[in-house]
């Protein structure tokens, strides 16, 4: 890993990761995870009701959708924080259904939470080093003893000390979690869940509430993250990020997968302003989605 | 008034076999509560079990010493995962009420007539520390100095107790400053965040509940040592004493809890002392002995209140923290 963060003006897309048409549902050459009829009901309301869907391997993919698509809410049945109606899913060719949340995590898919989860009366240093797997010391009994463990905790030290400089949070690493400001957590969050070295992370709106010079820097993380072999599945309302590092995008809308493609086809996809602007344009526009009118706008002027 | 009486009798309290109790019984507390952030309300339960685990076999089969602490272990890590299995995984408030219906339905085991025969019911069993007090090197008679004069028995179960409470501690402090205590410490501050990084909360939480659990088993022999074991020593009451010290003390720290209860027991017994004499001494006009007596128990609730309010991080708690708590 390079600790240096080089400004990239155009990001290597990774293309020809599908077979066939880009409709929703499409095969994937490669995908890490496949998810099937895969639904969650909240009393009457359908959260989520994916029928197929495949992330592919070494990929950036992003997750886009309006308000209450059901993004967060996929994101908790994948990870096992949240349990589906029906429904199987598999990472890496292994069933994921039923397997508890930190078995998921344990097998290399780690994910972020929406609403930032730093652990506040821990100091930076040791939220990282929580994120460190396989610890002898974390055992009752091995614990007692720091002979066992004081080589590895060393080791775990450095690495979430490097982490910890590549996102700028190094001079902070002694001080409480909960003294950092909002956006601060979310790069914590995000350094954290590298420490495990996973093969899939899953990003829930990682840039909301960072500002702009750092999003720069953390979205070459994101790119370095795939160089270095992972998978990247991520949550984004901001498009202009979206097309700039996105190498497929997935859209939900009610639930829904209703569109998928490389992020400059899908942008222009009828199913997609559909979804975000309602079936029926002309009607009113709820207060809601007039910000992504204007993102849509944005998007298709900057296409042409 | 006597000062000299009653300064002499609080002073005993800071080494007395009950103070070190007290402190075991937090600790224990504060590695649910101050570490793992588990709202265990029966700690009375754990110290009833302790204690009867102990006695009953010592003095209904003649069982020696280690296999009477045995019955105690066993007692207490079985109670641990009956409280645990259904409400570790819910909310940490479900835990709250199973622990504290549990204590009380233990203790009422305890109290009813239905099983005389073992329990002694509301009279308690008493003798039963033969088996102890043949390994008791210290010769017969009464001596110590100042105001610390105890008969043999006593310096024993002082002895025992004190070098107990320091293992605890040494171990609390070894178990908290590995990975171990770290994941614990995550859970304490959101339990959602440790398990996305792998590991297993709920074992975690149990492990802690049980190790807590024990402390408190091992805090009831000790106090029940050098008196009679009567259920009605471990009434909710005494649980929220010893939240009391533990708030009292710091809840996430190792020495707090000692601290808070020698604190709390000088105090205690130097009020009791004080109002006993002062409605002797007719300061009190409005008062009778029995009222004196009662009064002790509203003084700490008010203490505790203060506490709470102007010192919510214990004596030695972390004045940083206090910044960051919602
Ligand atoms: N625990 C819950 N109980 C009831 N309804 C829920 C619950 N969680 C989510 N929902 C509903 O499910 C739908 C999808 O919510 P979800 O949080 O997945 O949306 P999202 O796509 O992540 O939206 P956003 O972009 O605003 O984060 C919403 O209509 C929401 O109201
Ligand atoms: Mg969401």
């Amino acid at each position: 890993m390079s600790s240096e963060i080089s400004p990239k003006a155009k990001p290597v897309k990774t293309t020809g990761l599908h077979v066939g048409d880009p409709v929703p549902g499409v095969k994937k050459v490669d995908p890490i995870l496949v998810a099937d009829g895969v639904k969650r009901t909240f009393g009457g309301l359908t959260a989520v009701d994916v029928e197929h869907v495949e992330i592919p391997r070494n990929a950036i993919t992003a997750l886009i959708g309006p308000n209450g698509a059901g993004k967060t809410t996929f994101f908790n049945l994948l990870t096992g924080f949240d349990k589906p109606d029906t429904g199987t899913w598999s990472f890496d060719g292994k069933p994921l259904a039923h397997v508890p949340a930190y078995r998921v995590a344990r097998m290399g898919l780690i994910r972020t939470f929406q609403l930032t989860k730093s652990l506040a009366l821990l100091s930076v240093m040791d939220n990282m080093k929580l994120g460190a797997k396989g610890q002898s010391g974390e055992n009752l009994f091995r614990g007692l003893i720091p002979a066992i463990w004081r080589k590895q905790d060393t080791e775990i030290e450095a690495k979430a000390l490097d982490l910890l400089g590549r996102f700028k949070l190094d001079a902070k690493k002694d001080d409480y979690a909960a003294s950092l400001s909002g956006g601060q957590r979310k790069l914590l969050e995000m350094a954290r869940a590298l420490m495990s070295d996973p093969q899939l992370v899953m990003l829930d709106e990682p840039m909301a509430g960072v500002n702009p010079a750092l999003t720069q820097s953390l979205l070459d993380h994101i790119l370095n993250l795939k160089e270095e072999g992972m998978t990247v599945l991520f949550v984004e309302h901001d498009m202009h990020m979206v097309r700039h590092i996105a190498d497929w995008v997935i859209v939900m809308a009610e639930g829904r997968v209703v569109a998928e493609g490389d992020p400059h086809s899908v942008m222009q996809d009828p199913a997609v302003i559909d979804a975000y602007l309602g079936a029926h344009h002309d009607a009113d526009l709820g207060a809601t989605d007039t910000e992504h009118v204007e993102a849509m706008k944005e998007l298709i002027d900057d296409e042409q | 008034m006597d000062w000299g009486a009653i300064f002499g009798n609080a002073v005993v309290e800071l080494i007395s076999p009950t103070t070190a109790a007290y402190a075991l019984a937090a600790l224990g507390l504060a590695i649910h509560f101050g570490y793992t952030g588990l709202l265990n309300f029966g700690q009375a339960g754990f110290m009833l079990l302790g204690a009867y685990g102990y006695a009953i076999p010592a003095l209904k089969l003649g069982w020696p010493v280690w296999a009477c602490v045995l019955t105690s272990i066993v007692a207490s890590v079985i109670f641990a995962l009956i409280l645990g299995i259904p409400t570790l995984r819910l909310r940490a408030d479900y835990l709250a009420i199973v622990t504290i219906a549990a204590a009380e339905v233990l203790r009422l085991v305890f109290t009813t007539n239905t099983f005389q025969d073992v329990t002694g019911s509301a009279n308690g069993l008493s003798e039963y520390q033969a088996g102890l007090l043949q390994f008791n090197p210290f010769p017969p008679g009464r001596y110590g100095f100042g105001p610390w004069i105890f008969d043999n028995r006593v310096w024993f179960f002082l002895v025992i107790a004190w070098i107990v409470v320091a293992l605890a501690a040494v171990f609390t402090w070894l178990i908290m400053r590995s990975p171990w205590g770290r994941v614990v410490k995550g859970i304490r501050e959101d339990e959602d965040a440790v398990r996305a990084l792998g590991k297993n909360v709920y074992s975690y939480k149990m492990q802690s509940l049980i190790l807590g659990g024990l402390f408190g088993t091992f805090a009831g022999i000790l106090f029940v040592l050098p008196r009679a074991v009567v259920p009605s020593y471990f009434q909710p009451s005494l649980t929220f004493f010893v939240y009391a010290i533990l708030l009292l003390g710091g809840a996430a720290t190792i020495l707090g809890p000692i601290v808070g209860s020698i604190v709390f027991w000088v105090l205690l017994s130097f009020f009791s002392g004080f109002v006993a004499r002062a409605v002797e001494a007719g300061w009190l006009p409005f008062m009778t002995q029995v009222q004196a007596g009662q009064l002790r128990f509203i003084l700490v609730g008010i203490a505790i209140m203060l506490i709470v309010v102007f010192m919510p991080q214990g004596i030695l708690g972390n004045k940083k923290e206090l910044a960051f708590v919602k």
